[in-house]
């Protein structure tokens, strides 16, 4: 059957499972669009084309489906880099199409031309410019395949406006091959073996998992093996949701802003498992002393992750969850039943960490606390709404103060740190899953970087709420300006913002507003019963810190506490 | 830690953009290239790009790594240490004024290189070897004087089992 690109490209998406894509129209794709209303995938009209792939991550995020963007040439392609480098680094699966001026204009400086595939190849886990209408199918397939397999991250597909226009035969067979792109989930046992050596020796053992648990779904067999070998459990910012925040292995998260009994236990474990995870510096504070007591094993699918940071005793190249898997039944062949016994004193240890230094902060009767409305928003919510957040001091108290209990229920933007992520990201999550509960948390600085999606939410009745923890300080900034360069806030201070009351209005969605701490709860109830668009407002402590701190670059276990 | 030449050849798709993302890599994460040499294998579709590259050993497992990462890379060898032939060529225009012209050519015929072009003020001398022999070669040469030179950068193969 002879058939355009455009269609090509819908029966590849139809064909891929697709049931929603991002976009924003525009010349270089207008034949797409035109086929696109033909078929029967839902389309999110954004108002800027990053916000269509901060939501196209936010889906993925939420559902674990390849999130798809599509968006014209020039403008609209460069618009997109924040998204897809945020994504990248996040390792967050999806397809970002978009269009290209005509073959016979490449390379001229056309009308809306712009190098799409060299701006992203450094943020892109593989990009491709299709030139011929005969490759698009098996480019697009490829595409998705290398999106979702062994390290997720997103794919772009650049398609010039005549290869959309151009005819030629449908090739129905899915199956592709990729001679050069075999990514490898079966972990070596002899290393787990290895691995099951180090567990029954630890007295002081430490698991970390990060953010490829969730990628992987192997937050089941995470807390299996948790429960199993009673291992306490840290997780980073990404991690968040892989292991339960009300079990009693819990300690938080580790890192720059992480519990003191979790850094404490970074710094004194004999063993690190960590699954999952990069070593980020936010994570690791000084590299040279960071988990200095303990020897570290390292599981990950990415070779390049391991001993890209810090040397490890065991690596173990493989999926998370089949490692874990596999180690779960290692274990239970062993008959291992004295952990409890083993681990006793480092657990005791661990409480007194905890009752040494707990999250808490002091709610008075005038000014709102930060931490306060997220402790309200936990309690209201029951502890079950997916959270989307900003960068900056609001992530981190929603890190700090809500306790997720699940894996795909914390949407955040950790390794780029996009401010501006989170209301489109929660407009994708709410998108994917449309039953639950799905609150934006923001700062009143990046709230502002993406404002504009409010209509879209509006528009195309995905009704999230937007708790803005308002200072009137890019807050995260202040508070480093504050500790570590004499209280000089250069340029933090935001003295005129705009009534997000009156702006919740403007864009036909509901405004409220809490300015004494009395005021939070009611708000909070009437913002999260309402079936529109909420922008909550609250007018919180102005300078308030997020603690604990461990200075950039610092031992993390020497943290600034109040 | 002691920073080590290392000859690095991969096989990769001959496919626009993939050298770009081979040097946007070394770029972007600040590896070093020192010779960059590519062309086409005899199977159809596959080029060999060989670099050398100047890293101490946490840095060259990262090269290797990131490099196998690429999607358009079919494999990845480090040959330093293998038992393989690495050669470079050079194309070196001298001067050759007349008290000069019998020791160049002595020298050439030393080194057994070729003189490709001559002139009544220059040779150019066309030269293959290991990295050794072309730096000796050009010490030999620089009192001459060098006018210009055109060098290959380093391509390698591993040896067959005997």
């Amino acid at each position: 059957m002879e058939m355009t690109g455009a269609q090509i490209l819908m029966a590849v998406l139809e064909e891929q499972g697709v049931d929603t894509i991002f976009g924003f129209p525009g010349g270089a794709v207008i034949d797409i669009y035109d086929e696109l209303v033909k078929t029967d995938i839902r389309h999110i009209l954004v108002r800027h084309e990053q916000g269509a792939v901060h939501a196209a991550d936010g889906y993925a995020r939420a559902s674990g489906r390849p999130g798809v963007c599509l968006v014209t040439s020039g403008p609209g392609a460069t618009n997109t880099v924040t998204g897809i480098a945020t994504a990248y680094m996040d390792s967050i699966p999806m397809v970002v199409i978009t269009g290209q001026v005509p073959t016979h204009l490449i390379g001229n400086d056309a009308f809306q031309e712009v190098d799409i595939t060299g701006i992203t190849r450094p943020c892109t886990k593989h990009n491709y410019l299709v030139k011929s209408v005969d490759d698009l199918a098996r480019v697009l397939r490829e595409a998705f395949y290398i999106a979702m397999s062994g390290r997720p991250g997103p794919v772009l597909v650049d398609i010039p406006k005549d290869v959309a226009n151009a005819h030629t035969r449908w090739n129905d067979n899915p199956q592709i091959r990729i001679k050069s792109y075999q990514p490898n989930y079966k972990p070596n046992m002899k290393q787990l073996k290895k691995v099951v050596g180090l567990i029954k020796k630890a007295k002081r053992p430490l698991l970390f998992g990060g953010g490829g648990l969730i990628l992987s779904n192997a937050a089941e067999a995470f807390t299996e093996f948790a429960r199993q070998t009673r291992t306490p459990v840290t997780t980073s910012l990404m991690g968040l949701g892989a292991f339960p925040g009300s079990d009693p292995l819990w300690l938080g998260m580790i890192g720059m802003h992480g519990t003191y009994r979790a850094n404490m236990s970074a710094g004194n474990c004999d063993l690190l498992i960590a699954i999952g995870v990069r070593f980020d510096d936010r994570v690791t504070g000084k590299i040279d002393t960071f988990a200095g007591k303990a020897k570290i094993v390292h599981i990950d699918i990415d070779p390049t992750s391991i001993r890209k940071n810090v040397q490890v005793a065991v690596p173990v190249v493989g999926g998370c969850r089949e490692s874990l898997e596999k180690l779960n039944a290692l274990i239970a062949e062993e008959q291992i039943d004295n952990f409890d016994e083993r681990h006793q004193e480092w657990l005791q240890q661990i409480d007194e960490w905890k009752a040494q230094f707990r999250m808490a902060y002091d709610q008075g009767e005038t000014v709102i606390k930060p931490q306060f409305v997220i402790d309200k928003l936990f309690e209201l919510t029951k502890g079950q709404a997916i959270v989307t957040t900003e960068v900056g001091q609001n992530q981190m108290w929603a890190a700090q103060f809500y306790h997720f209990d699940g894996p795909r229920q914390f949407i955040t933007s950790g390794g780029l740190g996009t401010m501006g992520f989170g209301l489109p990201a929660a407009i994708g999550a709410k998108a994917a899953c449309p039953d639950r509960q799905v609150v934006d948390i923001a700062g009143d600085g990046s709230i502002q970087m993406n404002i504009q999606e409010m209509a879209t939410a509006v528009q195309s009745c995905l009704p999230v709420k937007i708790v803005i923890l308002n200072n009137g300080y890019l807050g995260m900034v202040r508070q480093w300006q504050e500790l570590f360069y004499d209280r000089r806030y250069a340029c933090t201070l935001m003295d005129h913002q705009p009534d997000f009351v009156k702006l919740a209005d403007a864009y036909g969605a509901l405004g409220l507003r809490a300015t004494r701490p009395d005021e939070v709860e009611k708000v909070l109830q009437e913002g999260l019963a309402s079936d529109r668009t909420v922008i909550m407002d609250f007018v919180v402590e102005k300078e308030e810190s997020v603690y604990p701190m461990v200075p950039a670059g610092a031992n993390i276990t020497e943290m600034l506490l109040v | 830690m002691q920073e080590n030449k290392h000859v690095i050849t991969m096989l990769v798709d001959n496919e626009p953009g993939v050298l770009a993302r081979v040097v946007g890599l070394f770029g972007g994460r600040g590896f070093n290239i020192e010779s960059l040499c590519v062309a086409e294998t005899v199977t159809t579709g596959i080029s060999r790009i060989t670099i050398v590259t100047k890293a101490n050993p946490p840095v060259v497992e990262q090269i290797e790594k990131q490099l196998n990462k690429l999607i358009n890379i079919v494999k990845v060898r480090d040959l330093t240490h293998e038992d393989a032939v690495k050669r470079e060529m050079a194309l070196i225009c001298v001067k050759a004024s007349p008290e000069y012209r019998a020791e160049i050519l002595r020298i050439v015929d030393i080194f057994r290189c070729k003189v490709v072009d001559v002139g009544l003020e220059h040779f150019i001398i066309e030269v293959t070897g290991d990295e050794g022999k072309l730096t000796a070669l050009l010490n030999l040469l620089k009192p001459m004087g060098i006018k210009k030179i055109a060098r290959t950068g380093t391509i390698a193969l591993m040896r067959e089992p005997k």
